[in-house]
This record gives structure tokens, sequence and C-alpha cells, in this order.
């Protein structure tokens, strides 16, 4: 069967990133386990993206919150308005915005560093001196996105959620214990789980996909702009797409 | 005595692309080699396959009597304590410290030494190629000749046998070229070591090299010492060293 030239070329990267993914797996487990370079990557991809992270949840909490009350008055339901903003910004907004902005600031840039990694031999010097690059550079990236990304959006939407808190008392007053009691009261496990679950595969996806670009980049500087942009696109995009599985995955599971 | 690294037959394909055709290469203990070739004609490619970056398709690479192909992951690291290489581009890492630079090496092939004997072998390092001074800077503060330096500090740490030098002098101006040329002379003499030296630059070349080895169509295709192969008619060899 002869395919066009773009599918062929898009179901090569797709075996191409599949297989990368499977060589993390195969070596995630087996020692020597680079733990200073772990903790060392935890600290670069998580509290360095905390501030970004933290202000655009507060703004995404404020703005949406003063945007759905004009609707809610309509419908006299303004009471509800903690309600339902807590309920978007756990489910939806914190975990896929904090992701969105993850995959701009982290996947772009270990896109870009391990391209010029690649592109000036730095990772087949690491290999020369006794070090397995893979292990030392995408492994330890790879944990530190997965595990670090959910505890983002931890952080996000708390921010998230006091930004809302501003929004409900600018047009009207209530007391910050009865605006968090009427968030949590409507929210079940079954919102918060799966919302916490889906940030972990949103973590792995972008430092997979950064990597993978990164590891991968041709030679040049033009190499090195190439991945970095490419793993923003595509890292970007595979949010959207797990969550869209995730959202049938919760269903068919009755979580929805 | 056997010697440093044997080559037989060497052949590599990238798909249709048939870089390295049959090369045979013998380096005696002690001596410079220089490989000579055009830019694509496989010279990164040789050395990266005796350094087991690259895996040869056909053919025997031997180094230090060990056969490159039948060793495992941990025998290879062994092996490549004992081999210095030298990148094509420097290869510092651009996220440590000259210092963090040099000690990468040193602490990931779990050399049973002390932060003390760590911290005198860097600077023993640095003072071979005259930049003790730097120790404590980013390697994008430095300029093209002191990276290389640098580079060849981090080569020379370990104190290996046999060392790769792929390019040492491209992209330098004449004067430097021939600086970098001379203290690979230098340590060479000082610490006994065995050298491949892959180059297209003449002078470089007729400064270091015991023997040249010219790398044409994926063969070797001539072999002798430089002068000799200067004096040669054969309309192939003839343009390298006009
Ligand atoms: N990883 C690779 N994948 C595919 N082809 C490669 C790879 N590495 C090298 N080649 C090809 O092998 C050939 C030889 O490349 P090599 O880098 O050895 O050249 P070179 O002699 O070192 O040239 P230069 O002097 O420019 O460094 C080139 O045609 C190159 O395209
Ligand atoms: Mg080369």
């Amino acid at each position: 069967m002869r395919l066009p030239p773009n599918t062929k070329k898009f179901l090569e990267e797709a075996g191409a990133i599949a297989q990368f993914t499977g060589r993390f797996f195969r070596e995630v487990f087996r020692p020597r386990y680079e733990w200073a370079a772990f903790i060392h990557q935890c600290y670069m991809i998580g509290y360095k993206s905390l501030p970004l992270v933290g202000l655009t949840g507060f703004i995404m909490g404020l703005v949406l919150t003063m945007q759905l009350r004009p609707s809610l008055i309509d419908y006299g339901v303004e009471s509800e308005l903690p309600a339902m903003v807590g309920i978007a910004i756990i489910r939806e907004i914190g975990p896929v915005i904090t992701a969105l902005i993850f995959a701009g600031k982290i996947g772009s840039s270990i896109g870009a560093e391990l391209g010029s990694m690649k592109v000036t031999e730095q990772i087949d010097a690491m290999e020369v001196s006794g070090t397995n690059p893979f292990k030392y550079l995408v492994v330890t990236r790879v944990l530190a996105s997965t595990l670090m990304l959910p505890v983002l959006v931890l952080l996000g939407d708390a921010i998230s959620l006091y930004g809302a808190y501003l929004g409900v008392n600018i047009k009207a007053t209530t007391s910050f214990s009865l605006y968090y009691t009427q968030v949590f009261d409507n929210l079940s496990f079954g919102d918060v789980i799966p919302a916490f679950v889906k940030s972990f595969f949103f973590g792995f996806a972008i430092g997979i996909i950064g990597c993978f670009k990164g590891f991968n980049s041709s030679k040049g500087t033009e190499g090195v702009g190439h991945s970095a942009n490419s793993s923003v696109v595509l890292g970007s995009l595979m949010v959207f797409i797990l969550d869209l599985i995730a959202v049938q995955v919760t269903d068919i599971l009755g979580l929805n | 005595m056997e010697a440093a690294i044997i080559i037989q037959d060497l052949y590599k394909s990238f798909g249709s692309n048939h870089v390295l055709k049959g090369f045979n290469l013998e380096l005696k203990r002690g001596e410079n080699l220089a490989v000579l070739g055009k830019s694509g004609s496989g010279k990164s490619v040789l050395i990266k396959c005796i350094i087991g970056l690259m895996q040869q398709d056909e053919g025997e690479i031997n180094v230090l009597g060990q056969s490159i192909r039948s060793l495992n992951q941990d025998e290879l690291d062994h092996l490549r304590v004992k081999i210095g290489f030298l990148f094509q581009s420097n290869a510092l890492y651009d996220s440590m410290t000259v210092r963090e630079n040099l000690e990468f090496p040193l602490r990931r092939h779990w050399m049973e030494i002390s932060n003390k004997e760590t911290g005198d072998l860097v600077m023993e390092s640095l003072e071979n190629v005259g930049l003790a001074h730097t120790v404590d800077l980013m390697p994008a503060e430095l300029s093209g000749g002191m990276r290389k330096r640098i580079a060849l500090a981090r080569t020379l740490i370990l104190k290996p046998q046999i060392i790769l030098y792929d390019e040492p002098t491209t992209g330098l101006d004449p004067i430097t070229s021939k600086e970098i040329s001379e203290l690979m002379n230098e340590l060479q003499k000082k610490y006994n070591t065995s050298s491949i030296t892959i180059s297209h630059d003449m002078n470089c070349i007729q400064r270091t090299a015991d023997r040249v080895i010219l790398l044409v169509d994926g063969i070797a295709y001539a072999d002798g010492e430089f002068d000799q192969l200067k004096a040669s008619t054969d309309p192939v060899i003839l343009p390298y060293f006009e």
C-alpha cells in the first residue's frame, strides 16, 4: 500500500515516539539510579515554573468568576457561583491550563536543552564518560515532569480558587470559610481524583515529547529551534488529546 | 608489544550511504597517527566506532587487546577510561562550570578518589593547558581556543593511554591552532600516549603526526609518513597536499 508522504512521516514519528517511550520503561527500573540528577530536575522543573503557574491560575480563577456571574444572576442562582467555579477549576481549568503553561515552559526548555546537547556532542561525551545519557538526561526529566506537574496542578488549583474567592467578593461579600465550604461541599472524589490522575499523564507526555524531540534533534542551531518549537506544539496537542481520552474513561467508569 | 588499536575490514553504512568500506588501520603504542580525509568522508564515524559510540556493520575493532564489539556495557565503560576523546565541537557541558566539567568523568567512572584528589587532578589538568584561572567560569564565558583547551584538559584528566582527536584545530585561527598542536605534542610526551588525530589541517598534521593515513572512499587509500605522502605523484593524493 502506498501512503501519502505526510501520513508516512506522521506514522514514522508516532512509531519512533512509541519506541522511545518503550525504552523509557525499560531503563527506568534498571540500576544505576540517578538520584542527584533527578532531584535537581525536580527543582528545576517544579520550583521554577511555580510563579508562572501561580500567576496564570490566579488570573484564570478571577476572570472565570467575573464572567460567570452575570449568567448565574440571569438564572437566579448567583449563590451557586463558588460551587460552579470550584468544579470548573478543579476538574478542567486547573489541570489543563497548568499543563499548557508547563508544556510551553518546560517542554520547550527540555527540547532546546537536549537538542543543543545533542548537536554539540555533549550527549556523546556523557556516554564516553561512563554515563548512560538516556538515564541521566531522559529518565530523570520525564520522571520529574511526571511527578511535578500534579503538584503544580494542586498548587495552581489552590491559587486559582483564591483568585475566584476574590472574584466572588468583588460584587458580594462572602466569608472565606463560607466560600470554601461551598466549593468543597460540591466536590466529590469523582471530581478530584480523575483530574489529579490525568495530570500525571499530562506531565509524562510533555516530558517524553520534549526529551524525544531534543534527543533526536537534527544538526545545527535550526535543528535545536525546531526541537524546542515542536516540543511545545506536540506537547500541548497531547494534553488536549489525553484530556479527551480522560473524559471518556471517567465517563465509562461512571465518575462523571 | 601489542598494538594500541587494530582495525580490520571495517564497514559502516547509513542506509544507502556507504561510508566505510573495508577500512584498515593499526596504531602502535606511543605512535601519533593522523587520518586525513575530505569533509564527509567518514572520519568522525571512524573514531566513533573505535570508542563504541557507533556500531560497525562489519569488521573488527581491537583496542588495547579487546574487541569492542564483544564487550558488555561495564567492560566498555572500563575500556573507555583508557581512551580519551576530544570532540569536534568540544562537547563541554554548558550547564556546568569548568570545574564541574572536568570532575564529570572522574565522578561518573566510579573512580575511588577523595574530593581532595579530585580537586588536585582538576587543577593539574587545567595547569597543563594553562587555564587554571578559568576554573569557576562557565564554558560560554570562554573563547573558542580556550574551550578547546578545556575540552583537552577534560579528555586528559583520566590519564588515558590512547587519545582520539576529532579535528582539534578546526575553526581556530592559525596561531591558536599552532598552540593547540604544540600542546598536543607536549602532553603526548608528558603522558606517553598513543593517538589518532582526525584532521584536514595540514599544519597540525605535519606538527603532530608520525604517520598519516589517507581516508578516501571508505578505505585507507594511502599510508605513510607525512613527507612520503607529500612527495607522492598519485593524482588522488596530490590535492590534499596542495
Ligand atoms: N548518525 C548518522 N546518521 C546518518 N548518517 C550519518 C550519521 N553520522 C554520519 N553520517 C554520514 O556519514 C558520512 C560521514 O560523516 P562524518 O561525520 O564521519 O564525516 P567527517 O569525515 O567527520 O566530516 P567533517 O570533516 O565534516 O567532520 C556523512 O555522509 C554523514 O552524512
Ligand atoms: Mg567530523
